[in-house]
């Protein structure tokens, strides 16, 4: 390989999971921006996201309807869109839920009560998953080691599309990636723009005093946030699976972290923010992992947050400063 | 702390006046990793120890008790330090107990080692390959002395050390015509301690080993680190590390990112679950498990009685450590079997003195010793490889 196929690949693959990155933290930064809460159970939200859309596979190829075994010969695009709006709609309403539960009785109790709370949540949602893992289907491994890491099935055909002779190696599954999240950022971006509920929910960023005594229900914005974050953590963990065909019930902790760092970097509360954050992720994840040493990866990745915080200490697009945990 | 202190005293002496009534029983415990993907394993290993306390019976009398611990949390699904060191300690605070068969990470048994080795209460692990805890040269230079406060030996194990295996590895990877080569570890002592002889032994045969590196256990994926050994060219890739730590997202990748190359990994892979985890596709061909002895099926002897003795009780194959498991309870056992006989009294010292004098034990592994290190004299090495979703072997060193 010459030094710019390699940098070449390595964009491709510090871009594909940078997009995963972003689209997890578009949930962190959304629901900080709304109601200040940092949600540390939604890495591992987007962890169930993945069970659950590996248990739809397991039921349809124990229905007949689908070849686990060969899977990856073909191309099942109808599968892989399905399965995102599925695994979105399920943690986009199981996020809604444990806000009704667990955080809207505490709306008024101080910050660190609730941030306390999201990391309990976290910790039920991990232990679901672990339990989740003994079940006795097929593509659970029979239900047999519940905290072993699950092979998941290849939903797209993974020939080599620049020719099996090329040194720079792109999937479908990479592609993939774009052709799910760069429509749903765009279509987030517009929602919020233009719609009316869009905008109530940047009225109730700025000030959520003031915008209910303008007539805007901040309960059902609330709701929205929580049920759009969890929709694009569900969709992420597909993409996720799709991408690395194993998951695990401790993938959310990893994936957690990064998307934070992500939102944080990019600014939290800002939703471009968390966009740019993901992706910048993503490439220095692949580019540490090239030109320095993947031992070291982490080090650079937590070194490059800090010196952009001690420079813009609310990140790389936040506007303003805000105090709390 | 003052007072968690005390606290500890408390129970400490509560525990030692329990026990006093419980003079009729002898306690063995293991600790292995229980929750998490090494789960079917250590259970498979679990199986052999119940096997060989069921053959032992009673000893002058004496009832065999034995308690099966787990040094895992939910949270890591591997195994856990602040648990291995609890154990340990529990342990310890049980007199009834005369032997600590475990642990199965070597990582682990750092830990343990000089807690158990203060209390001189015997350890023999089932699992642990990393040199550095009884032969010095190969860790630290304080190495293996600080296991071993009290100066005496009293870590055993029956499994043969990765200064074996990693030279066997190497030696296989020539064979195959491998001509250069990626070593990667999971930055954990048996990890790390295995890439190293590799690595080293590699070296002195004439394998070019074009890179070296530690991954991330937790990483999503690991394709950015194969795009790198694909530029450096390598024709194997070698990874020193376990199923808890990622292997089989590693062998997915080389197959994803295209890499033309074979993957050896060590004996912390030689377990069902490995498969599992990578999928049967991507090792199939160019993956190669080493592991200290043979195939359950493969023994002979002793060892083929176990092998048949374990279907007909558990209904299943036994995984590749389940013998170990059977053996270092057996050794124990036998020790005992050994004071009692002689009419000696059974505690915590005799049986260590016993054990340690373990010569030309004839096992389920073959007839072997202990040498003055407390490891095993018996050197069978194994290369597998998997075919149709299942290991097989390819290579039987001895």
């Amino acid at each position: 390989m010459t030094p710019t196929e390699v940098f070449m690949q390595q964009v491709i693959y510090g871009l594909s999971n940078g997009m995963i990155i972003a689209l997890v933290a578009l949930g962190y930064t959304m629901v900080y921006g709304i109601v200040e809460l940092i949600n540390f159970a939604h890495g591992d939200l987007f962890m169930l996201g993945g069970f659950f859309a590996l248990t739809i596979v397991g039921a349809l190829g124990a229905a007949g309807v689908l070849d686990i075994a060969h899977m990856g010969d073909h191309s099942n695009w109808l599968l892989l869109f399905g399965l995102v709006i599925a695994a979105g709609v399920f943690c986009g309403g199981l996020n809604v839920a444990i806000d009704r539960v667990v955080y809207k009785p505490m709306r008024k109790s101080p910050k660190l009560t609730q941030l306390v709370a999201a990391i309990g949540v976290s910790f039920i949602i991990v232990n679901l998953g672990l339990f989740w893992g003994g079940a006795p289907m097929e593509v659970f491994g029979g239900g047999n080691a519940a905290a072993a890491s699950k092979d998941f099935p290849e939903i797209l055909e993974g020939s080599n599309l620049l020719g099996e002779d090329s040194n720079i190696v792109l999937r479908l599954e990479d592609l993939a990636i774009f052709i799910v999240t760069i429509p749903l950022m765009i279509a987030l971006t517009i929602f919020v723009k233009k719609t009316r509920l869009g905008r109530g929910m940047r009225a109730t960023a700025q000030n959520p005093v003031a915008a209910k005594l303008m007539g805007i229900d901040t309960d059902r914005v609330i709701s929205a946030t929580f049920l759009i974050g969890g929709f694009l953590g569900g969709a992420a963990s597909v993409m996720w699976s799709l991408y690395n065909n194993t998951i695990s019930f401790q993938m959310g902790f990893r994936a957690g972290m990064d998307a934070f760092t992500a939102a944080v970097l990019g600014g939290i509360g800002s939703m471009p923010g968390a966009m740019l954050g993901g992706v910048l992720i993503g490439l220095i994840r692949a580019m540490s992992d090239q030109y320095i040493e993947t031992r070291w990866t982490n080090v650079v990745v937590f070194g490059v947050l800090i010196l952009i915080l001690v420079f813009r200490p609310s990140g790389l697009l936040g506007l303003k400063q805000r105090e709390k945990v | 702390m003052l007072q968690f202190a005390r606290l500890t005293t408390v129970l400490g002496s509560l525990a030692i006046a329990a026990t006093a009534f419980a003079a009729d029983s002898i306690k063995i415990i293991s600790s292995l990793p229980r929750t998490g993907s090494a789960n079917a394993q250590t259970t498979s290993m679990v199986n052999g120890i119940k096997m060989a306390i069921a053959e032992v019976g009673t000893i002058n009398g004496a009832t065999i008790l034995y308690e099966d611990w787990d040094d895992a949390s939910a949270q890591r699904g591997n195994w856990d330090p602040a648990v291995e060191a609890a154990n340990a300690d529990k342990a310890i605070a049980d007199k009834s107990i005369l032997a600590y068969i475990g642990t199965y990470n070597s990582g682990a048994s750092k830990i343990s080692m000089p807690k158990l080795n203060a209390a001189g209460l015997v350890m023999v692990s089932p699992a642990n390959t990393a040199p550095n805890l009884t032969k010095p040269g190969f860790g630290e230079p304080n190495e293996p002395a600080v296991y071993r406060p009290s100066g005496k030996i009293s870590y055993f194990r029956v499994v043969p050390t990765d200064d074996v295996q990693g030279a066997v590895a190497a030696d296989f990877a020539k064979e195959t015509g491998a001509k250069k080569v990626f070593v990667l570890n999971d930055r954990e002592v048996y990890g790390k301690g295995v890439a190293g002889v590799f690595e080293k032994h590699a070296k002195e045969i004439g394998l070019e080993v074009v890179g070296t590196d530690g991954i991330d256990a937790k990483a999503s994926n690991y394709k950015s680190v194969v795009t790198k050994i694909k530029q450096a060219g390598a024709d194997l890739v070698y990874f020193g590390g376990t199923t808890q730590t990622n292997a089989g997202q590693l062998a997915k990748d080389i197959v994803t990112v295209g890499l033309k190359a074979r993957l050896i990994v060590p004996d912390g892979c030689y377990e069902q679950a490995f498969i599992e985890a990578a999928g049967a596709k991507a090792l199939e061909g160019r993956a190669f498990i080493t592991f200290g002895g043979k195939e359950p099926k493969a023994l002979t002897g002793k060892g083929k009685d176990f092998y048949e003795n374990y279907k007909k009780a558990y209904g299943g194959e036994p995984e590749g450590y389940a013998v170990y498991g059977y053996e270092s309870a057996k050794v124990v056992l036998t020790a005992m079997q050994n004071i009692a006989k002689a009419g000696g009294k059974l505690t915590r010292e005799s049986v260590l003195a016993e054990v340690a004098k373990t010569k030309n034990f004839s096992g389920a592994l073959g007839t072997w010793s202990f040498d003055a290190n407390g490891d095993t004299t018996n050197r069978t090495m194994s290369v597998n490889t998997v075919k149709d979703g299942k290991f097989e072997t390819v290579k039987v060193v001895e």
